[in-house]
């Protein structure tokens, strides 16, 4: 695992916003060449989301020949509603940047069968080449996408019931109503996650503290589920000061001494002649 | 890019580098249009997977709906009111110059006039949508002759009435036909107001108040009375707005009356010319009651004529600035304000914030006339009529059902 820990919640949106236009650029994407990036919604990203907007405006990143993919949606709301998490892709992401919608794939919550609507998701993945780097947050009771404490460290693409810290968490977002929450969502599995080349957590804030100590410096627990990633070759976590306050000390010290290593990661591109 | 055409074929035309006036307030926002009304971008990417064809830079303006004025009796030399045989002509020409106000829609105005005037006149202009030959013709104001002999204003004593017997009846004799009628304006205290205001009302026709020094009583139960839509406009060229007495507090006071039946909205037009309404009667009304307050010109003849005397009909009328004079004299004889200067003054003097002058001018006149959220309205379905305005209000280009049909500097 990396540790990239950033002084504050925009450092840390903007590091890891970098560290996504860095790997697209470099895998080099094109019409038979697709990028294929997992993502998150919620209040954590919404800072790499508005870096990642800023990059595409100023014409060093593409999404033209990127494919998404997000975690999870809810059942039951309304796809225009302005709490979906399509309505959330759209406003904060999607129409501020050039991908097609046809790339777009979001899990539809309101199908007869949503099981079958989950698998479907799946094989999408797969016929997509699977995903080269799958952006996640973790939730105060250490989920990953709605894998609450309890998933199957194997799980896959299908519905699960919130738990209640979740329905309490995204009541801010339903006029602190808890009877306007959505009580079930479709959520990529952690075992779907774990398929991905690569994947990096974002994680900011006290309030996610707690939850990144059980994810890295603990064992591997079904009731932590963002634990699991102890087991990926590949991870990489984004974190501000304040997302440490759990740590060891030893556990910062050695990451942070890592930081000069680590941010060639996200050096500026050399610049090339901008193609017309 | 091409749009998807699993829904439509038409082209998609996407405004950007823009704010639009929205739910109450200025959004920066892109605007998206397709076949002459406003399209939903997030129902376009997700169900069709479907993009802009056409991307229009709108350089940081404001996108505003288009202006609606429903009291305008004329301008550049044309008079409503003259029964002549060209009189759609005359409409059209002034339909076509409007637009540089920033109007897409509006209501040609007949002052009082004998019936052989409306029999001429009223037949010769239909209801139709606006274009690239100018604005919308939403149906005719008959200002009078329905209205009160002691504030007859600038209105021809010889030609005012009273209902006779069989008010609706007598009232088709003297204008003939209302198929293409929009607002008829009479006062309410001539006998056997009532049942006319009713039976107007019942035919969608919007009814107004003028000209008239009614009690607050007598203009209450006028409002009361009605069944389906009844709106208020009191005459702004009279100064009924600024008689405010503490027993009798007349227009002002029917404006935050309690005796309007709940979900009714009383509207109310102001000149704001900067001439002919004080400038603290519009500030008092906008204050006691803002979302009622409609803009209209109540332009003359004379509008849009350079300065200097000019002849038209019987009269010789000399323009100075924003003022038209009977010549030779210092009597006002009419408004010569264009709709975007009523707005930019109206914000000026009132010191009300750009969405409410835009609104006034927009929307108000929209849910007055009960053809909201169709005009004067932004929202998706909403026919793309719209008016691109700079930080000072002042009109950069105007579109009609999305398509460009005046632009500044060409």
């Amino acid at each position: 695992m990396k540790l990239i820990i950033l002084n504050d919640y925009d450092q840390a949106s903007e590091w890891a916003a970098k560290y996504i236009r860095n790997k697209i650029l470099q895998f080099s994407p094109g019409p038979n060449k697709y990028f294929t990036l997992g993502l998150p919604t919620g209040s954590t990203p919404l800072g790499c989301y508005k870096k990642l907007i800023e990059y595409y405006k100023n014409g060093d990143l593409s999404f033209q020949y990127v494919k998404t993919f997000n975690m999870d949606e809810y059942v039951g709301l309304p796809r225009d509603h302005p709490e979906s998490y399509h309505s959330f892709m759209w406003n904060n992401f999607f129409k501020h940047i050039d991908i097609k919608a046809e790339n777009t794939h979001i899990l539809d919550g309101n199908t007869a069968d949503l099981q079958a609507e989950c698998d479907s998701f799946e094989k999408k993945i797969t016929a997509a080449g699977g995903i080269q780097l799958f952006v996640g947050g973790i939730g105060p009771d250490g989920h990953i996408a709605f894998n609450e404490p309890g998933s199957s460290l194997v799980s896959r693409t299908r519905v699960k019931t919130l738990a209640k810290d979740t329905i309490m968490a995204n009541a801010r977002f339903f006029d602190g109503d808890l009877s306007k929450v959505p009580t079930m969502a479709l959520t990529v599995g952690v075992g779907t996650v774990m398929d991905a080349k690569e994947v990096m957590i974002l994680i900011t804030g006290a309030h996610k503290a707690f939850a990144l100590y059980k994810a890295i410096e603990e064992g591997v627990n079904h009731m932590w589920t963002v634990s699991a990633f102890q087991q990926h070759p590949q991870t990489i976590f984004v974190c501000d000061e304040d997302a440490t306050l759990e740590l060891r000390v030893k556990t910062v010290k050695y990451f942070k001494g890592m930081m000069h290593v680590h941010n060639k990661l996200v050096e500026s591109p050399p610049s090339e002649p901008k193609k017309n | 890019m091409p749009s998807n055409k699993s829904v439509s074929d038409a082209p998609i035309t996407q405004f950007i580098n823009c704010r639009i006036l929205r739910d109450n307030e200025l959004q920066r926002e892109d605007l998206w249009v397709r076949e002459g009304r406003i399209l939903d971008p997030e129902k376009l990417f997700f169900d069709e997977q479907g993009y802009a064809d056409k991307r229009v830079d709108c350089g940081g303006s404001i996108i505003a709906p288009g202006f609606i004025d429903v009291q305008i009796n004329g301008g550049y030399g044309i008079d409503f009111s003259q029964a002549s045989e060209d009189v759609s002509d005359g409409v059209s020409f002034v339909a076509k110059k409007i637009l540089e106000h920033g109007v897409t829609s509006f209501c040609p105005t007949l002052v009082t006039s004998p019936p052989e005037v409306y029999h001429k006149v009223l037949p010769q202009v239909k209801v139709h949508d606006g274009g690239p030959h100018g604005a919308g013709v939403l149906g005719f104001h008959l200002e009078g002759p329905f209205i009160s002999a002691e504030k007859k204003g600038a209105h021809p004593e010889k030609y005012l009435r009273t209902f006779k017997s069989g008010g609706l009846e007598h009232l088709m004799e003297v204008y003939g036909s209302l198929d293409d009628v929009a607002i008829v304006t009479l006062a309410p205290e001539l006998p056997g107001s009532q049942s006319v205001v009713r039976e107007l009302s019942q035919r969608g026709i919007t009814v107004s108040l003028g000209e008239h020094r009614s009690q607050l009583l007598l203009v209450s139960e006028s409002v009361s009375v009605q069944p389906g839509r009844f709106h208020a406009l009191s005459n702004p060229s009279v100064s009924a707005v600024v008689q405010f007495h503490h027993r009798d507090p007349g227009i002002v006071g029917l404006l935050t009356s309690d005796r309007i039946p709940a979900g009714r909205v009383v509207y109310y037009g102001m000149i704001a010319d900067g001439i002919h309404t004080n400038p603290a009667a519009l500030r008092i009304a906008h204050r006691a009651h803002p979302s009622g307050l409609v803009l209209v010109t109540d332009a003359i003849t004379a509008m849009g004529l350079p300065p200097g005397r000019h002849t038209l009909g019987q009269q010789v009328i000399e323009i100075q600035g924003l003022h038209a004079y009977v010549a030779g004299t210092k009597t006002l004889s009419g408004s010569i304000a264009t709709m975007d200067m009523c707005v930019r003054h109206f914000k000026q003097v009132s010191g009300c914030s750009v969405q409410e002058a835009l609104e006034a001018a927009s929307l108000h006149p929209a849910q007055l006339l009960g053809i909201s959220p169709k005009k004067g309205k932004l929202d998706y379905g909403s026919d793309a009529d719209l008016v691109l305005l700079d930080e000072g209000l002042n009109v950069k280009a105007t579109y009609i059902s999305g398509e460009e049909v005046w632009r500044k500097g060409q």
